[in-house]
């Protein structure tokens, strides 16, 4: 495995993309939680916003990156061709696909860790100038919800990884699978507010990996969520696992 | 040793010129005999398709009076057959013929329950545009057509008619020692309003055409009074609009009705609903009108305007996001998988003007994609609908022609969008990295405004300013001045209108095609 791991680490590093992919993740979060802390307003007591939610409202946008790297990994290097070298030189095809589960893991978590620091320093400057401030009841304070908040982002952010991972080991075609991991992710967020039956809106709520697994970023009214927070994180967890599987099945049982 | 030098080979075909014609037919023969893109065309159809009808299929409505579930009463319809609220409180008799009414109004108040921030209170106040003032109505039922001159809560003396008509009068308010007085004058199907300080000099706010006045109208003083709407973000997205309950009074005198009348002065709560009759009206003050001396009181909630409460036809089709996704990507690939393959020498030597070798490609792939949004909505439109009246649910009418925009704006919205996406494959050359901007740029945006968390205020930018703004020209019911509603793109409302919507989208789409013409004509393949 440690052999794997150093040949992986090795072709990543050296492809002039992976710095601007990780870059962006962090500026993408960065920016778009601080273009929501500047516009949202907070006027009176009980605004009903989540600051945390506000502050890491970014994720959405920058998981994007994320799904890229995690899908090119894989799927950029049939598309050039390298994958045959790949498997010539590391026959344990499983440990390749272990190898770049545990990279893209590991560059989701750092790249993940600066992104979500900035973006709760972003809201911890910029949300008392929009009215979220202590006599209106809205803070964004360093507590336990709000640790969860960020934690539970940077965890979100990997598991995305490992979903667009997957994906491209399933799929191949670079452009096939990242329109396979974007739509499971934007696709389906949108459905639950356009149906009007109550149970409806809750199951496809809880099959959604964005709006189940971004529940771990709620700090307030909680008890009004379809799914808690950690158990929320645990549906994206669910589609990365099946994704994987499915990719680790896809590479062992077909020629590259 | 012959001196001259061999004559070089000719075709005898005769020299054809480069036609754009037959580019388009060169393209077209390279979709359909790539299994997989032809596939991704069908896959978006039918993916569309498939939404409309779960989204059809997971509403439902019903309205149970105890433990008897039954189908909700389908809203009263205006005259130009949209659906309409129709609530008010109408002190009301028969005109027979042309005439006249005039009413002095002195006081105006209400009360406004639970409003924030406390949510504790029954507080009194008016809501911006509760109405009272003198009426001419068709007939004492929902729906009938009307013209009147009101003052309203906070927008001045205006003159409404027929639900969708509003035309402004003079501002402020009314007191005791400034009143109002409103008159309406009907000629026929004609209707004029005016309004006068002192009863004596009058100045005309607007002239109103009512068809569909019978001979006999009803004539009167009005009150109705609007809920009051507060939006909250939902904590699980979206936003919870809630409407508080309310009520106004008003103070008449000197009612004067011209012309023939016929019968007794009636009370009528038009458009009343047992049901929805609140604690308050119950236990503390009903509508009604009470009258002592000549001086008039009337009790009204309700309001007299075009409805926005129910479910909105486009709906069915704002689940095309996946469709839209598999749009791109066959888009994207359209014009990559040139390059990988290496086919683009060939493309590029069979007909070199690159310029017009992209604008085939967008021939073809927007068509493409137009055709696919056009069939599914010619599908999902009328079945969805169908799926919807069977589940009970009340669809708000729209227009045949908006029905057809709506499904030709899918088509367009699909089409402009594999246009972008085609033309940010050809500028990046790569597919992943065309795709995820093309995603990022048409559906992400519509995504984050309305199922995020963020900010409204931050949907309003992102809908306009982004190819997304396309996502307008779905919009089935317009916006009107008149009616407090939260007009958000959560509730179908965007911030441009639907075809300056597509058309930054259209901009947007000729911007990278032209970008993308620019950077090939510079490079090498």
């Amino acid at each position: 495995m440690r052999r794997e791991l150093h040949a992986e680490w090795t072709k990543l590093r050296t492809l002039p993309g992976t710095g601007w992919l990780l870059a962006s993740v962090v500026a993408l979060t960065v920016g778009l939680g601080a273009a929501a802390d500047a516009l949202a307003g907070c006027p009176w007591r009980g605004c009903g916003h989540d600051p945390a939610r506000l502050a890491l409202g970014g994720v959405q946008l920058g998981q994007a990156a994320i799904a890229m790297l995690a899908v090119l990994i894989i799927s950029g290097e049939y598309g050039t061709g390298l994958i045959r070298a790949t498997l010539t030189a590391m026959p344990r095809r499983i440990a390749v696909l272990a190898a770049k589960a545990t990279l893209v893991t590991g560059l989701a978590l750092a790249s993940g860790s600066l992104a979500v620091l900035g973006a709760l320093l972003a809201g911890r400057l910029i949300l008392p100038g929009s009215g979220f401030t202590a006599e209106h009841g809205y803070t964004l304070a360093a507590d336990g919800p709000t640790l969860r908040a960020a934690l539970g982002s940077v965890l979100y952010l990997a598991l995305v990884g490992l979903l667009g991972l997957g994906v491209g080991a399933a799929v191949r075609d670079s452009a096939a699978a990242i329109g396979v991991t974007l739509g499971l992710l934007y696709g389906t967020a949108a459905l639950p507010y356009l149906v009007g039956d109550p149970d409806w809106q809750r199951l496809l709520w809880r099959i959604s990996p964005m709006n189940a697994g971004l529940a771990v970023q709620a700090t307030r009214d909680l008890a009004q969520l379809p799914l808690g927070p950690w158990q929320g994180l645990g549906v994206p967890a669910a589609w990365a696992a099946a994704a994987l599987a499915a990719g680790a099945v896809a590479l062992t049982r077909r020629d590259a | 040793m012959s001196a001259g030098a061999a004559a070089p080979y000719r075709s005898r075909l005769p020299a054809a010129r480069e036609r754009f014609a037959h580019l388009v037919r060169a393209e077209w023969t390279k979709f359909r005999t790539v299994r997989g893109w032809v596939a991704g065309a069908v896959a978006a159809t039918l993916l569309t398709v498939a939404l409309g009808l779960v989204i059809a299929a997971g509403s439902h409505s019903s309205c149970g009076a105890g433990p008897v579930e039954t189908a909700c009463p389908a809203p009263p319809l205006g005259p130009g057959g949209q659906a309409v609220e129709d609530r008010f409180f109408f002190l009301h008799r028969r005109l027979e013929g042309d005439g006249a009414i005039t009413a002095r109004l002195t006081a105006m108040s209400g009360v406004i329950t639970y409003p924030p921030p406390g949510h504790d209170r029954i507080v009194s106040g008016l809501v911006p545009w509760a109405k009272a003032g003198v009426m001419v109505k068709a007939a004492a039922r929902p729906g009938a057509p009307y013209a009147a001159v009101m003052l309203t809560g906070r927008h001045g003396v205006r003159m409404q008619h027929d639900f969708t008509e509003d035309v402004a009068g003079r501002p402020g308010g009314v007191s005791q020692h400034a009143p109002r007085w409103l008159r309406l004058v009907r000629a026929g199907d004609t209707l004029t309003g005016y309004e006068s300080a002192d009863g004596r000099s009058w100045s005309r706010i607007g002239t109103a055409q009512v068809a569909g006045l019978t001979a006999a109208v009803e004539v009167g003083l009005f009150v109705a009074s609007p809920g009051d709407l507060t939006v909250k973000p939902g904590s699980a997205g979206g936003s919870i609009v809630q409407a508080r309950f309310t009520q106004a009074s008003a103070v008449f005198d000197h009612l004067a009705v011209e012309g023939r009348t016929a019968g007794a002065w009636q009370r009528t709560e038009v458009g009343d609903d047992e049901a929805a009759m609140t604690d308050w009206e119950r236990f503390h003050r009903a509508n009604g009108a009470a009258e002592s001396g000549g001086v008039i009181t009337v009790t009204g909630t309700g309001d007299i305007a075009p409805r926005l409460d129910g479910l909105r036809t486009e709906m069915l089709v704002t689940g095309a996001l996946p469709g839209l996704i598999v749009v791109i990507v066959v888009a994207v690939l359209f014009v990559t998988a040139e390059y990988r393959r290496g086919l683009i020498r060939t493309t590029l030597l069979a007909g070199p003007r690159r310029g017009r070798m992209l604008a085939a490609k967008a021939l073809v792939v927007g068509a493409v994609a137009l055709l696919a949004g056009l069939v599914a909505a010619a599908v999902v439109l009328p079945a969805g609908q169908a799926i919807l009246r069977g589940n009970g649910v009340v669809v708000l009418p729209v227009p045949q022609l908006t029905q057809a925009r709506v499904a030709l704006g899918l088509g367009a919205l699909l089409g402009l969008a594999a246009v972008l996406a085609m033309a940010l494959g050809a500028l990046f050359r790569r597919s992943v990295a065309a795709v995820v901007a093309a995603i990022a740029a048409v559906v992400l945006p519509y995504v984050l405004a309305t199922a995020s968390v963020l900010p409204e205020e931050l949907a309003q930018w992102l809908l306009g300013l982004t190819p997304a703004a396309g996502f307008a020209i779905l919009q089935s019911l317009p916006r009107y001045p008149q009616v407090t509603w939260h007009y958000a793109p959560a509730e179908g409302f965007y911030p441009l209108p639907p075809w300056a919507g597509l058309a930054v989208l259209a901009g947007y789409a000729a911007l990278a095609l032209g970008l993308a013409a620019w950077r090939l004509r510079g490079r090498d393949t």
